[in-house]
């Protein structure tokens, strides 16, 4: 009985004309597209510069900044106020300004000091900016120092440099820690609420009533409904990981398997919640907008786009009841650090009961009308 | 509050206008839904305890098009027969008549019909288990005069096969299909028996009256004290007096002076719906 009830679960899904496309298209061009636009690497700075000293020393500083690679030249003025003329035309997001007799200072006060101002209506661009000047700056500075203390003939003076160790993101890409969340995302919306859609929609349409009058129990009914969204969404958790490899050349550090494993018990976890969003909601429009409103609590709290640990104290708090949370944290260890099944029994345990939670409460719900 | 008996193998009607509780009625007997209170036994079974006994054995067919519109006209008939673990084949003879006037469009979407169509094939899926109690609800709301007389044609040759029919109605003319009927309205029954019985018990003399201005004669004729009841019924109104016997000559010379011209006067025969209308008439 349940092999037909699934067959024609797919045939519908098949037959639907928007569907399937979507189930293709969505985890293609997330995973294509998302990393590319949503980039918080900040690239071509429009830099205004100012230079008062016209020195070899400005020339030197300018040319390092240039070469850094983040910053073009947008600019070049002669005062202050004219800088900030071209920032407020939005031409420039961050002046550098370099004070008559800078180089003279460095030589012979052993002193020197530039400005630096940013365009922080955009915090992200501004303070980035701003951070990579100074940086450029202060690596200069130490240049120089070494170059002169050589040129003194003194003996060096002690100092240390910190060099940063980035563990499994080396060259600290944005994409490499975005796309397993993005894949995750779209696991969630495709077999999560699909099959909580498709039983509100059968509601909708009376469907449901005839079936209730036939011999298929409610188990076989929300099993009929589940078990094809549960195959769909690992095509399109197996989409995600072939572009993210294809067009990123992405592999996870760890294996497959635990990614899979993990996947499953999200899924079930997410789709519970799902049915026990179709047992209270009557139409579609009422699923639609308590699902959106749910998932964009979890998705805040999941700590996909924001550390968790930067969040206030009750925040951290509430997101652990964010099932993405917990998800997210195992695609991004498993992708990046290689993780497996031992290092993540927290985040096993937390899904677990998720799953057990939500299908629990679905089974709850549905029995109490009926 | 209602209470009733169906034999096997008889068409049992239930009639009543628009929210008198057919089908929640229905929907109860169906084991859709509970009952605030009260029991009921289909084949011996009880819809609270053995509901999924019941479900083996019942078909029913709601008031509004359930089948799946996005799925072809086998497809429906052949998902049915399948969580019934049945066949198509199986049961075939008992459909076929039904059937095979959908089968040349057999790979056309259920949505795709007419309303005749739809009906067919709704009553063909719930008719594919081979039930032993059939219950359509409204099976003729919507639907044309033609297709009406012969989806009543089809229930009196399911009837042969010993299915017993439960069907619900708004229609008082249909009545006379049925073996057995209710009336129904607000919940409860008015009275539970055979159209003939029903309409015979009518205990006043009926009269059909027409004039030329029928929205004027109507309100004359409440207006009157020696009119007891007085609806419009089509082409003239159905009327009965106080004193049964009454001086129908006086009546038409009364309406006359009132300027009503070409007046008929002529007694008629109740009809169900004359019954209804008496029973949940107010006095």
């Amino acid at each position: 009985m349940l092999k037909y009830l699934i067959e024609k679960e797919f045939k519908q899904f098949f037959r639907n004309k928007f569907l399937p496309r979507v189930v293709l298209a969505l985890p293609l061009f997330a995973t294509l597209i998302f990393p590319l636009v949503a980039n918080f690497d900040v690239k071509s700075i429009n830099l205004s510069i100012v230079d008062n000293d016209k020195s070899t020393y400005s020339n030197q500083l300018i040319n390092k900044v240039t070469s850094s690679g983040y910053f073009k030249i947008s600019d070049v003025s002669t005062s202050y106020k004219d800088a900030l003329k071209s920032v407020e035309l939005l031409k420039s997001d961050v002046i550098l300004e370099i004070p008559h007799k800078f180089e003279a200072g460095l030589i012979r006060e052993g002193e020197g000091s530039v400005m630096i101002a940013a365009n922080t209506v955009n915090g992200m661009k501004g303070g980035l900016g701003s951070a990579y000047l100074s940086s450029i700056v202060a690596d200069y500075n130490n240049m120089i120092r070494t170059n002169l203390l050589e040129l003194n003939g003194a003996a060096t003076k002690h100092s240390f440099e910190i060099v940063p160790l980035f563990k499994f993101n080396p060259g600290l890409i944005y994409q490499v820690y975005m796309i397993p969340a993005i894949m995750i995302m779209i696991l969630g919306l495709v077999c999560g609420f699909l099959p909580a859609l498709n039983i509100v929609s059968e509601k909708e349409s009376g469907t449901i009533e005839q079936i209730n009058v036939t011999p298929v129990s409610k188990l076989m009914f929300i099993l009929a409904k589940l078990i094809p969204y549960w195959i769909v969404g690992f095509v399109v958790l197996t989409i995600g990981f072939l572009s993210a490899w294809m067009f990123y050349g992405f592999l996870p550090a760890g294996s497959f398997v635990t990614l899979y494993l993990f996947a499953s018990i999200f899924v079930l976890a997410i789709s519970g919640f799902g049915l026990v969003v179709s047992n209270y909601a009557a139409t579609i429009q009422q699923s639609i907008f308590m699902i959106f409103f749910f998932v964009m609590l979890f998705i805040f709290m999941s700590g996909l786009y924001t550390p968790i640990a930067s969040m206030p104290d009750w925040a951290q708090q509430f997101s652990n009841f964010s099932p993405i949370k917990y998800i997210i944290s195992v695609f991004r260890q498993v992708y990046l650090k290689g993780s497996s099944i031992t290092d993540l029994t927290t985040q096993l345990f937390a899904l677990l009961g998720f799953a057990v939670f939500f299908n629990g409460w679905a089974v709850f719900s549905y029995r109490k009308k009926n | 509050m209602v209470s009733l008996e169906v034999e096997r193998g008889e068409i049992f009607g239930i009639i009543g206008p628009d929210g008198a509780g057919k089908t929640t009625l229905f929907r109860i007997l169906t084991t859709l839904i509970l009952a605030d209170n009260g029991t009921v036994e289909i084949e011996g079974k009880d819809v609270v305890k053995e509901y999924k006994e019941i479900r083996k054995e019942i078909g029913y067919m709601p008031g509004r098009f359930s089948l799946y519109q996005d799925l072809t006209v086998e497809e429906n008939l052949n998902i049915f027969a399948k969580v019934f673990n049945t066949s198509i084949e199986e049961n075939y003879s008992l459909i076929e008549d039904i059937y095979k006037q959908i089968e040349p469009f057999k790979n056309r979407r259920a949505g795709q019909l007419s309303g005749g169509m739809k009906q067919k094939l709704a009553l063909s899926c719930a008719l594919i288990h081979k039930p032993t109690v059939l219950f359509l609800d409204e099976p003729t709301t919507g639907v044309d005069p033609v297709s009406r007389k012969e989806l009543w044609e089809m229930l009196k040759r399911l009837k042969e096969q010993n299915i017993t029919i439960l069907v619900s109605t708004p229609f008082m003319d249909e009545a006379s299909m049925c073996d057995r009927i209710a009336l129904m309205e607000h919940g409860r029954f008015l009275q539970v028996d055979t159209p003939e019985h029903i309409t015979g018990q009518f205990s006043h003399d009926l009269w059909a009256i027409r004039s030329d201005n029928m929205s004027v004669l109507l309100s004359d004729l409440r207006a009157m004290r020696s009119v007891r009841t007085c609806f419009a019924f089509g082409e003239s109104h159905h009327v009965t007096f106080r004193n049964n016997v009454s001086d129908i000559v006086n009546l038409e010379k009364l309406l006359k002076s009132k300027g009503h011209s070409s007046v008929l006067i002529e007694q008629t025969k109740a009809s169900v719906e004359d019954c209804f209308m008496d029973l949940t008439y107010k006095f």
